[in-house]
């Protein structure tokens, strides 16, 4: 039944439409699979067996009476940090451990409609910060290529999962890099919308105004199909675009020829990993050999992103995470004093890393120093923005590295946050512009997955799909999963 | 206050705002009469994930608000979280609006102490959501215990920031009150104090006299009905003064609670430094772009306000308390408006509905809303009473019974049977009433011209009330110049 397991999403709907397997032994295969090798790499925090068979029956049903849509029956992860009705929902934190929402998040509302089979929850970095999944309270996530090294983060647990076949697909949230720099460093394909593409209700808030939810998937076909599912306006969400629905694989088996892509030089500089450099450079041959003219352009305030990215996202995250208190919901720790236990919950709830991020962004937003940090962030955030205006008027899109290493050892930077947020130097960028950016494999260096990472203009989703597709099929990089995981 | 000082307060009042829902989710607004914990949603109560969604309706009322207080209305604003720690606060931050309120600058002119017209100057108009209740009590084994009721969790609020331009409790008080009868025309609050729907807080300082106002001041919370805040000011003002004779030097910057028990203002905690929110933009919720086309239609449906009412009222010569009470009561005004364009004296309609109809109501424990008497319905009594169908006493006994039963006037006077207006039937019981008291006809004839009203006392008892009283008068006076 393995096998079964190696299948693509196209692929997966194709064989149940045709009846040649049903969804319930496609999720049995998929469970039976978790339960082998989950122990291993720890992708999972929670798998939903008894939900995920139920779903795959009602998706049988619905595929014999010939209502199955592109997602029905198909075996899918979801990112801890998503609400789940009825579903615990932990954000791979001590502070929400035993939470269970009465409510589920958009994007699972959708899934569920869509007839999609829930396997479980995907491990992550607490709160979504970190960039290894080193973080996350209960255990590690471990790259499947190499059980030595880390997933990446912070969607480590969907990309892993994915990569060695323990979903079909996954849904991850990308606030600096947190869909593509797993997904690089795994092997798959990773794609995070533009800002306001996807709703973010039901996503447990990190930074409001950087985080977006995206799919992690084994082919560029499949982001497109899972992307579609999720995209829509939510009037729950006010930042949430009203857009017409859109065909995101229209563009697929076109010619790319004439298409511009841009080269930043200032994403090819010191501290990029000569191998993944060598691989980036080869696709960029590729996409030549392919009509496409590679551009030389520049992003002047690159070397801003990291602090504007560092002074904004906790200064948010601050924020977002003081409702974490323990009054109503989540841990608490007794006290008899009602601010001892508010403070005594917090202290207790909270990894190194959050706490770490709630002091730098509490610091930026204090009086005295909101000027010179936080406001300073937002006026660098504009020449961020500004610089990729430019940068598109000569290219239709960008090509650069997703990271600028391969997948590192566990515990290599965990005692070294500056070296560990460098890990998202490359990604950050198209989070503080709020633009579409993907991650696809595009070779390996010593064994282990390379990634690409091409960012798009507002709303280009379109584009970088097609690019994308492209690459794909003439790179010839279709979906392996790695032989020593299994 | 003596001249050697002078007093400096300004008021800050939070009113929750009459919309269906509340400020940033789909749950009820107006959770008066429910269970603690019922109007609640994953968004009021500050679960993780769930996101707001402003309400228009609440940005409307602020901008009405804005608009009567002659603001400046804000074409772009947006919405900032005010970060601070407290159990009631469930998300920790509150969403508020710090450097770009909806109505900016404005003023209100109120009557001063001495009648004369004063102005306030308005500061700021801004929109807010209400925080969760605390409730402190003891559980059933008699230990201290905190409780947390999120159904005021989100209610919208909308904050009204004075200028310091009140240099008396009285001006306050008076600010106050105009500032509720505002808000309660333009339908934007109900103006009750006691239930928390319309708060205020003051500042206020004292300085001697010609030397400039400093910075310090001191709060005061806690006032839960108008004289209270009067009473609070009044104290705080005589205790200042009290810390300037004594040391010489202004009071310690503070916020004091009103004591309604003790009646007077106690200390809850020094301001060292002012208290750092953190404010910042709520990336959650997109600025806000007021468009002139919204403004232009509030402006065309500005009902009539306070100040306009006043000034009809006192063309018809209802002035002063008369007034006060009217405009104070939106139910009665409307209800006096509505009798008006059915009866032209527009003063003795103030009379009954002031002087008797409240009092009736109050002693029923009614209100109009009950619908037992009408605009038209006491209207109609006073038509009765205009043709001299119905004496004066009658009508009052009438008006009772309306209020009581929800009767009609016409139905109640012909059960009472109507006024005696018949001459020749007058005339027989005036002249039994003459021939039965031969002594009262023998004091008036000696002189006592008082022994007439004995008379009309007896014609009036003998018809139960019934007797038009001026045709007695006449009738009596007739039979007694014989």
């Amino acid at each position: 039944m393995s096998q079964l397991c190696s299948l693509s999403l196209a692929e997966t709907r194709a064989g149940l439409d045709a009846g040649e397997f049903s969804s319930l032994e496609v999720t049995c295969a998929y469970l039976e699979r978790i339960e082998a090798l989950n122990p291993g790499l720890g992708a999972y925090l929670l798998v939903t067996d008894e939900l995920a068979k139920e779903q795959a029956r009602a998706a049988d049903k619905r595929i014999a009476a010939g209502s199955a849509g592109p997602l029905t029956g198909v075996p899918i992860a979801l990112k801890d940090v998503l609400a789940t009705r009825g579903i615990r929902t932990t954000c791979a934190s001590r502070m929400l451990s035993e939470f269970v929402p009465p409510y589920d998040a958009f994007v699972v509302e959708r899934l569920r409609e869509a007839g999609a089979v829930f396997l479980g929850k995907a491990n992550m970095d607490e709160f979504a910060m970190g960039s290894s999944n080193e973080n996350s309270a209960f255990y590690p996530v471990r790259n499947p290529w190499d059980l030595d090294r880390v997933p990446g983060g912070s969607s480590g647990g969907s990309a892993a999962a994915v990569a060695a076949d323990l979903a079909v697909a996954a849904l991850g949230s990308d606030t600096g890099g947190s869909i593509r720099q797993p997904a690089a460093l795994c092997g798959t394909v990773g794609l995070k919308p533009t800002y306001g593409r996807v709703s973010r209700y039901g996503l447990v808030a990190f930074a409001s105004s950087l985080d977006q939810i995206g799919p992690i998937t084994k082919t560029v076909r499949d982001a497109a199909t899972l992307l579609g599912a999720i995209a829509g306006h939510d009037p729950r969400d006010s930042t949430s675009l009203s857009l017409a629905p859109e065909d995101f694989e229209s563009g697929f088996g076109r010619s790319i020829a004439g298409l511009r892509i841009g080269v930043p030089v200032e994403y090819f500089a010191a501290g990029l990993d000569p191998r993944v450099e060598s691989a980036v450079m080869d696709a960029i041959a590729l996409f030549a050999d392919l009509g496409a003219e590679p551009v030389r352009v520049s992003l002047p305030h690159t070397r801003y992103a990291l602090s504007t990215y560092y002074l904004l996202a906790p200064a948010e995250a601050s924020s977002n995470l003081a409702r974490f208190h323990g009054v109503r919901y989540g841990l608490r720790v007794e006290d008899d004093d009602v601010d001892a236990m508010m403070s005594r919950t917090r202290g207790a709830g909270f990894g190194a890393e959050v706490k770490r991020r709630i002091m730098l962004g509490t610091y930026a937003l204090s009086a005295g120093y909101y000027d010179a940090f936080y406001l300073k962030a937002q006026k660098a955030r504009t020449l961020i923005r500004a610089d990729f205006d430019q940068a598109f008027e000569q290219c239709d899109l960008l090509l650069a590295a997703t990271s600028p290493t391969t997948a590192f050892e566990l515990g290599e930077r965990s005692d070294d946050p500056l070296s560990m947020y460098l890990s998202d130097v490359l990604t950050i960028p198209a989070n503080i512009a709020g633009l579409p950016a993907m991650s696809i494999p595009c070779g390996f260096a010593e064994g282990l997955p390379v990634g690409m990472q091409l960012i798009g203009g507002e709303l280009q989703e379109g584009t970088l799909l097609q690019a994308a597709n492209a690459f794909e099929r003439a790179a010839h990089v279709a979906h392996r999963a790695p032989a020593r995981a299994v | 206050m003596a001249k050697d000082f002078y007093t400096v307060i300004g008021l800050e009042v939070h009113a929750q705002l009459l919309t269906a829902s509340k400020m940033f989710c789909s749950c009820r607004a107006d959770v008066a009469d429910l269970e603690p914990n019922t109007a609640v949603c994953p968004v009021c109560l500050g679960l993780p994930g769930v996101l707001p969604v402003a309400n228009r309706a609440a940005v409307e009322m602020t901008l009405r608000t804005g608009l009567a207080l002659g603001c400046e209305i804000a074409d772009a604003t947006k919405w900032d979280r005010k970060n601070y720690s407290y159990p009631d606060l469930v998300k920790w931050y509150q969403i508020s609006q710090y450097d770009l309120p909806l109505c900016l600058g404005g003023q209100l002119e109120v009557a001063g102490p001495d009648g004369e017209p004063r102005r306030i100057g308005i500061t700021r108009v801004h929109l807010e959501e209400d925080t969760a209740r605390m409730i402190h009590d003891r559980d059933p084994d008699g230990l201290e215990r905190s409780l947390v009721d999120v159904n005021r969790s989100g209610i919208p609020l909308m904050e009204i920031v004075s200028e310091p331009d009140m240099d008396s409790p009285e001006l306050a008080g008076s600010y106050l009150r105009e500032l509720r009868d505002i808000l309660v025309h333009l339908e934007v609050s109900s103006g009750e104090m006691q239930e928390g729907a319309f708060r205020c807080d003051a500042n206020i300082s004292i300085w001697p006299m010609g030397q400039p106002m400093g910075n310090s001041k001191v709060e005061i919370k806690n006032m839960n009905s108008f004289r209270a805040v009067q009473r609070a000011l009044a104290f705080e003002e005589k205790r200042q003064r009290q810390v300037w004779e004594e040391t010489g030097s202004p009071p310690v910057q503070e916020t004091r609670g009103w004591s309604e028990a003790r009646g007077q203002t106690l200390s809850q905690r020094v301001k060292e430094d002012a208290h750092d929110y953190r404010y910042f933009p709520d990336p959650d919720l997109p600025p806000l772009h007021v468009a002139g086309e919204i403004v232009q239609r509030l402006r065309s449906q500005m009902p009539p306000l306070p100040r306009q009412i006043r000034t009809e009222l006192a063309e018809v010569e209802i002035v002063g308390a008369d007034a006060d009470q009217l405009i104070s009561d939106r139910a009665l005004l409307a209800f006096f408006q509505e009798a008006r364009a059915l009866y032209p004296d527009a003063r003795r309609l103030a009379n009954r509905v002031l002087n008797e109809l409240v009092q009736h109501l109050r002693a029923e424990g009614s209100s109009l809303a009950d619908g037992r008497v009408t605009a038209g319905g006491l209207v109609e009594l006073l038509e009765l009473e205009d043709a001299g169908r119905i004496s004066v006493r009658m009508a009052a006994e009438i008006l009772k019974e309306m209020v009581v039963s929800g009767r009609s006037a016409a139905d109640l006077a012909s059960q009472m049977g109507e006024q005696i207006s018949d001459a020749d039937a007058l005339g027989g019981i005036v002249r039994e009433v003459i021939a039965a008291n031969p002594q009262a006809v023998a004091d008036f004839r000696a002189g006592k011209k008082q022994a007439a009203g004995f008379l009309v006392g007896q014609v009036m008892k003998a018809t139960r009330g019934k007797a038009n009283p001026g045709m007695v008068n006449r009738e009596i006076a007739a039979e007694l110049a014989q």
